[in-house]
C-alpha cells in the first residue's frame, strides 16, 4: 500500500487535503457555535453559482468561487442577527446563486467534467501549485481565527455583553462569514461543493459533544478531519469508489454512534454532590433536593 | 457628598420614531441599589442601555461615573436579560465566566494560573464554584444566572446594570437571587441598578425605585413611588396599591 506514495497525485492529494482538514475543522467548531452551518452550507453551494460561472468565461474556477463567496457572506451579514430570518434570506440567496449556476453550465458547452469536479471534488487531480495555494489560504483563515477567537466566541456566546463592552460585535461576524467564504473555496477543491459540509460540520459537531473545553474540542476536530480525509484518500485508492464518498461515510459513521450514545444531558457525572459543595446553604444540589 | 454613581438632566429616548422616555431628572447615589419597575416596553431596559452608550439621548445630559456614557467601560457590570442557552452549547461554567474577564481582547485564550484565580475567586464570590467545569447549557436558570452575575463582577465594576435577573426563577430561587445582590453588592459597595417586574422579594435589599411608564419615570423609595396617587399620575389612569403584610399589589395597571 505503501507504494501508493510514490505517485505526485497521491502524495498532493494527502497534502491538500490534510491542509483543507484542518482549516474546515477549526472553522467548523466556530461554525457550530454561532449557529451558522446552514450559512455554511449555502455558501458552498453558492460558491458553485461562482466556480460555474468562472469556467464559463475561461478563468480558474476557485476565483470565481471567490468572489460569489465573498459577495454572498458580505450580503448574509448584512441581513441581521435573528437566526431564523437571517435563515430564510440565506435560503433565498442560496437558491437564487444555484439557478445562476445552472444557467451558467448550460450556456457552457465544453466538458462537463469540470463541472462535475465543482460539485464533487477531484482531490486526485490536484497540482502542487494548488496544494501551494491551499496552504497560503489556509494559513490565512487560521491566522484570521487565531486573532479573533477570543471576541469571536464573547460575541457569539453573549452578543448583548460584548457589544456593551465595546466589541465590534456586527463587524466580527461579516469577518467572520469572509473567513467562512475563503476557506469553503478552498475545500471545495478536494470535496466538492456538495460535500464542503461533511468537513466542516462532521468533525465539530462531533467533537462539540465529546467535550466541552474549547481548545479540547477544536483538537479533537482536527483529529477526525484528518483521520476522515486520510481513510477516504486511502480507501478510494483501493476502491473504484469517490473520495468524497468514504470522507462523507466516514464523518456521518463517527457523528451518529456519538449523537445516540453520548447525551450531554445524562452526564450527571460531573455534578457536585449534595453538602460537599463549596457554599451548602446556596448549593443549587440542595435546593433540589430540599 | 460624592459626586452621584448615574445622573440624568432633561433626557429625553426617540427609538425609531417613538418617544421611550421624555423628559427624565434623576440622580443615583454611590453604593445605592435601585429597582427598576415599569410595565413590559416601558423601556427599561432601554434605560439600562443609555447608561452603558448603547442607545443615544435625544436630548439632555447624562453622566455615568462622571463620564459620558461610552461602550467598552469597564467600570459597569452588565448582566442582559437571561435568554435560554442551548442544552447542547459546548461552553464550560468558567469560560462563561471568563468572557468577563478578557472576552474583548484578541488572541487565541490562553490558560494560565492567575486568570483561573479570578475567576475562581468571582465564582466563588456568586457560590458556583461547583459548577465551574459544567456545560452551562445543563445548568438551570438561577445556577446560569449566577453566572452571569459572576461574569459582570469580572471587571470590578463600581455600578452593576441587571436586567430582570429574577425572571425565569422560582420564589425559593429568587429569595437565594436576593440574599445573593445584597451580600455581594453590599460588600463591595456597588452601584446597582436591577430591572424587576416585582417589587415584593427586593423590598428588603431595595434603597429606592424607578418607576417607568409612558415614557415618565417616578424615583424614590418604594412607599412613596407605589402608591395609588403617585402610580395613578404616572400611567394617567387610576391605579390602585394595595400594601398589606410588607407586600404591594398593584392593581388597575398593565404592570
Amino acid at each position: 500500500m505503501f507504494a501508493l506514495f510514490q505517485f505526485a497525485f497521491i502524495q498532493n492529494a494527502f497534502l491538500a487535503g490534510s491542509i483543507v482538514a484542518i482549516a474546515t475543522a477549526v472553522l467548523g467548531y466556530f461554525l457550530v457555535v454561532r449557529g451558522l452551518t446552514f450559512a455554511g452550507h449555502a455558501l458552498s453551494s453558492i460558491g458553485f453559482a461562482g466556480a460555474a460561472g468562472a469556467v464559463l468565461v475561461g478563468a480558474p474556477p476557485v476565483y470565481g468561487m471567490l468572489v460569489f463567496t465573498v459577495g454572498a457572506s458580505l450580503v448574509i451579514s448584512l441581513l441581521g442577527r435573528e437566526v431564523r430570518e437571517r435563515d430564510i434570506a440565506i435560503g433565498v440567496i442560496m437558491t437564487f446563486a444555484l439557478g445562476l449556476g445552472i444557467l451558467f453550465l448550460s450556456l457552457y458547452h465544453g466538458y462537463a467534467e469540470q463541472a462535475y469536479s465543482i460539485l464533487f471534488g477531484s482531490i486526485v487531480g490536484i497540482s502542487r501549485s494548488d496544494v501551494l495555494r491551499s496552504l497560503l489560504l489556509s494559513l490565512g483563515v487560521l491566522a484570521a481565527l487565531a486573532v479573533m477567537a477570543r471576541p469571536l466566541l464573547f460575541a457569539s456566546f453573549d452578543p448583548d455583553v460584548a457589544e456593551a463592552r465595546g466589541m465590534p460585535v456586527r463587524a466580527l461576524g461579516s469577518i467572520f462569514l469572509v473567513v467562512v467564504a475563503l476557506t469553503i473555496s478552498i475545500a471545495v477543491q478536494v470535496v466538492g461543493v456538495l460535500l464542503v459540509f461533511a468537513l466542516l460540520v462532521g468533525p465539530a459537531a462531533t467533537a462539540s459533544r465529546l467535550t466541552y473545553r474549547l481548545g479540547m474540542a477544536i483538537a479533537i476536530a482536527v483529529l477526525l478531519g484528518l483521520a476522515y480525509t486520510w481513510l477516504g484518500i486511502l480507501l478510494a485508492s483501493i476502491s473504484p469508489w469517490p473520495v468524497s464518498f468514504f470522507i462523507t461515510v466516514l464523518s456521518f459513521g463517527v457523528y451518529l454512534p456519538v449523537r445516540l450514545l453520548v447525551r450531554p444531558r445524562a452526564n450527571q457525572a460531573l455534578r457536585p454532590k449534595g453538602p460537599a459543595g463549596i457554599a451548602p446553604a446556596l448549593s443549587a444540589e440542595e435546593h433540589r433536593h430540599a | 457628598m460624592s459626586e452621584p454613581s448615574v445622573l440624568l438632566e432633561q433626557v429625553s429616548v426617540r427609538l425609531d420614531g417613538r418617544l421611550i422616555l421624555q423628559d427624565v431628572n434623576l440622580s443615583i447615589n454611590e453604593g445605592e441599589f435601585i429597582v427598576i419597575l415599569g410595565p413590559n416596553g416601558a423601556g427599561k431596559t432601554t434605560f439600562l442601555k443609555l447608561l452603558l452608550g448603547l442607545v443615544r439621548p435625544s436630548s439632555g445630559r447624562i453622566e455615568v461615573l462622571c463620564r459620558t456614557p461610552e461602550r467598552g467601560q469597564q467600570a459597569i457590570g452588565y448582566a442582559p436579560q437571561h435568554r435560554a442557552l442551548d442544552a447542547d452549547l459546548a461552553l464550560r461554567a468558567r469560560d462563561l465566566v471568563g468572557f468577563g474577564l478578557d472576552g474583548h481582547r484578541w488572541g487565541i485564550p490562553m490558560p494560565n494560573r492567575k486568570r483561573r484565580e479570578r475567576i475562581d475567586q468571582a465564582l466563588r464570590e456568586v457560590d458556583a464554584l461547583d459548577l465551574a467545569e459544567m456545560p452551562i447549557g445543563q445548568l438551570s436558570g438561577g445556577e446560569q444566572q449566577r453566572l452571569l452575575i459572576a461574569q459582570a463582577l469580572l471587571t470590578d465594576p463600581c455600578l452593576l446594570l441587571l436586567d430582570e435577573p429574577l425572571a425565569n426563577l422560582d420564589l425559593a430561587h429568587q429569595q437565594e437571587a436576593v440574599t445573593l445582590f445584597e451580600r455581594v453588592c453590599r460588600r463591595r459597595g456597588v452601584t446597582v441598578l436591577l430591572v424587576a417586574h416585582d417589587i415584593n422579594p427586593l423590598l428588603t435589599v431595595t434603597d429606592r425605585v424607578i418607576y417607568i411608564a409612558r415614557g415618565r419615570t417616578a424615583i424614590g423609595k418604594p412607599e412613596e413611588v407605589i402608591t395609588s396617587q403617585s402610580l395613578s399620575q404616572l400611567y394617567g389612569s387610576p391605579v390602585e396599591v394595595v400594601h398589606a403584610q410588607d407586600r404591594y399589589f398593584v392593581l388597575g395597571a398593565e404592570v
